[in-house]
């Protein structure tokens, strides 16, 4: 027994806050949120179990939960690859043959640091206001704009073209990834003839696949998590006709405002679910188009 | 150029291969500095729109009220430098407040970040103990979880222990490790470090505790100055917590101040607003140029944000 001790005190000791806050704010939460889930509470008298009865709410009757999960299902499709795309064409243009890059890879990467302020969500809204300055800048090509936050057709676009223009990260990321090919495959590949663009396809990509992969993940799991632009972009409430509903605006609003916090558990269970869904599809299909470089095949 | 000089099947002397080698080289060099200058025009207009954002929401700080819409410019004709001075005051709390408030809650969520992950990260990285690759997993699976899941039940735990309005449910988690992203950034850096370093110590009779302060620790700058800065503009900038936990006007972080100017819009004091703005992103700036070089290392090698 003191023989285990020793041997395992320094370990536990050292990850003794962790596991505090592991068990008080992580597994027990979670937990507890699950039961939450089930009950109907709100905050003054204690929770009342219902059974399936808010998940069943939630899938049958609850045309808010459809329209919050298809506005943020369609944020993750338009952001994710356009910021992808990006991300890794800046990269790609930035890996070869400059010397100044530092200065372009500072400039395109501080959006992403400022982002997610609420300084930039208020400059955004403003920017694309009816008389806002992209409608102005249309103008001087002859197109009118419409109001674009306050039409339920254009709003989300908003929002999508803000996460494009924070592309930084994941291009650092590509950067970093693009600079570990071994430049001597491009050079024998140009001296078999090969042109840019198989060169792209063939040595790029494949070899950048781990790269995509990661940032694919990590960005999808951060699309779903998009809350405090939304928030302030649709003045806290999804509107203009839900059109703004993300996800975790719709919980926020459903816990905190209306304090149905039995009811946004289940939300928040739900939302866990489609991160974890999401996320083990693609490390399922990654093992179909993820190689990696010392694993044979 | 090459299939010709195969077709022409003539024997070829030395001199006829170097100077085909030098005109070969001569028109990849002029290839070359053409597409760079395309490029570098490219790049250059692409850092433009990418910045104009951020120059136009400067400019419009310091134009008045009626001169920001539909405005492209991005010199005021004329300077209103009181929207500064005005914004400062013009909620029912100044400024200063806030920036005290935030100024606060950052300091002591770095501090807890540091300590308790780096303590984490080198339990996992260079510790042996029963149970460390399991809660390893663990550790990693938090990484997925969104903040929104274990929020309620986080904001009932905090409520019943009565620290809503105050600053602990926004700092005693720092404490906990619960920010999973550092421990993963700093498990990364501590398992570079050399292991005979720790066999060494360890012959000479130091304690793992010893080792962690007067050679890890020392050696992890870097890794520990990544972490400081994301925590300190993450926490800078949050929004979600201190919208839930903090209620009173006194006790609001910068973004919660800011917020109130978009609520007051009806009054219209713009220049104000984008005043407040800029000066709530100064910090975050300052931070990103001077320590630019640990920052995108940060990110290259472990991925945050």
């Amino acid at each position: 027994m003191r023989k285990w001790l020793n041997r395992n005190a320094p370990g536990y000791v050292f990850l003794m806050p962790w596991l505090l806050g592991f068990f008080l704010l992580a597994l027990g939460p979670i937990l507890t949120s699950l039961y939450m889930s089930f009950t109907r509470y709100d905050m003054v008298s204690s929770p009342r179990w219902v059974g399936l009865a808010n998940y069943d709410y939630m899938f049958t009757r609850d045309r808010r939960f459809w329209k919050a999960l298809d506005v943020t299902m369609w944020y993750v499709v338009l952001s994710v690859p356009t910021r992808l795309i990006m991300a890794l064409g800046v990269a790609m243009l930035l890996d070869k043959g400059l010397r100044t890059i530092s200065i372009y890879r500072a400039i395109f990467y501080l959006p992403s640091l400022l982002g997610s302020s609420i300084a930039i969500a208020i400059l955004w809204r403003q920017l694309f206001e009816g008389d806002g300055v992209i409608n102005a800048l249309l103008a001087r090509i002859g197109i009118e704009g419409p109001n674009w936050i306050a039409n339920p057709d254009t709003s989300l676009y908003t929002l999508v073209v803000l996460a494009m223009w924070q592309f930084g990260s994941p291009m650092l990321i590509f950067l970093a990834g693009l600079r570990s090919i071994p430049r001597d495959l491009y050079e024998a590949a140009e001296i078999d003839g090969a042109s840019r663009y198989r060169q792209f396809f063939r040595i790029t990509l494949p070899l950048l696949a781990p790269v995509i992969f990661f940032n694919l993940v990590l960005q999808t799991i951060e699309a779903f998590k998009t809350f405090s632009s939304a928030f302030i972009i649709s003045n806290g409430t999804g509107a203009p006709a839900d059109s703004l509903l993300f996800f975790t605006v719709y919980l926020f609003n459903e816990a905190f405002k209306f304090f149905r916090m039995g009811y946004a558990s289940a939300l928040a269970w739900v939302l866990l679910l489609i991160i974890a869904f999401f996320t083990a599809i693609t490390f399922f299909t990654s093992k179909y188009w993820v190689h990696y470089e010392n694993e044979r095949d | 150029m090459k299939t010709n000089v195969i077709d022409a099947a003539v024997p070829l002397g030395e001199e006829d291969f170097a100077a085909i080698g030098a005109q070969l080289r001569a028109a990849r060099h002029a290839r070359e500095r053409r597409s760079r200058l395309m490029k570098h025009v490219f790049l250059i207009v692409f850092s433009f729109i990418m910045v104009y954002p951020m120059l136009w929401m400067l400019a419009s700080s310091f134009k008045p009220d009626n001169q920001i819409f539909s405005n492209l410019s991005l010199w005021p004709s004329e300077f209103r430098w009181e929207n500064y001075p005005k914004g400062w005051n013009g909620l029912s709390v100044s400024f200063s407040r806030f920036y005290l408030n935030s100024t606060v809650v950052t300091v002591l969520s770095v501090i807890g970040n540091l300590l308790s992950c780096s303590f984490a990260a080198y339990a996992f990285a260079r510790l042996r103990f029963s149970g460390r690759d399991f809660f390893f997993g663990l550790m990693m699976m938090t990484l997925m979880i969104p903040y929104h899941v274990v929020l309620i039940p986080q904001y009932v735990l905090f409520l019943k222990l009565g620290w809503v309005d105050t600053y602990l449910p926004l700092v005693v988690p720092k404490f906990l490790a619960s920010d999973a992203f550092f421990i993963f950034l700093m498990v990364q850096f501590f398992r570079q470090l050399p292991r005979e370093l720790d066999e060494a110590a360890m012959i000479d009779g130091c304690s793992p505790y010893k080792i962690f302060w007067a050679i890890i620790l020392p050696l992890s700058l870097p890794a520990m100055g990544t972490a400081a800065i994301f925590s300190l503009i993450w926490t800078w900038e949050d929004f979600l917590a201190p919208l839930i936990y903090l209620n009173d006007i006194k006790s609001y972080t910068v973004p919660l101040g800011l917020r109130l100017f978009v609520d007051q819009e009806s009054q219209s004091a713009y220049g104000q607003m984008f005043a407040m703005s800029v000066l709530s992103l100064v910090p975050v700036i300052i931070f990103f140029l001077a320590f630019q070089k640990l920052i995108i290392r940060g990110i290259a090698t472990s991925g945050l944000k």
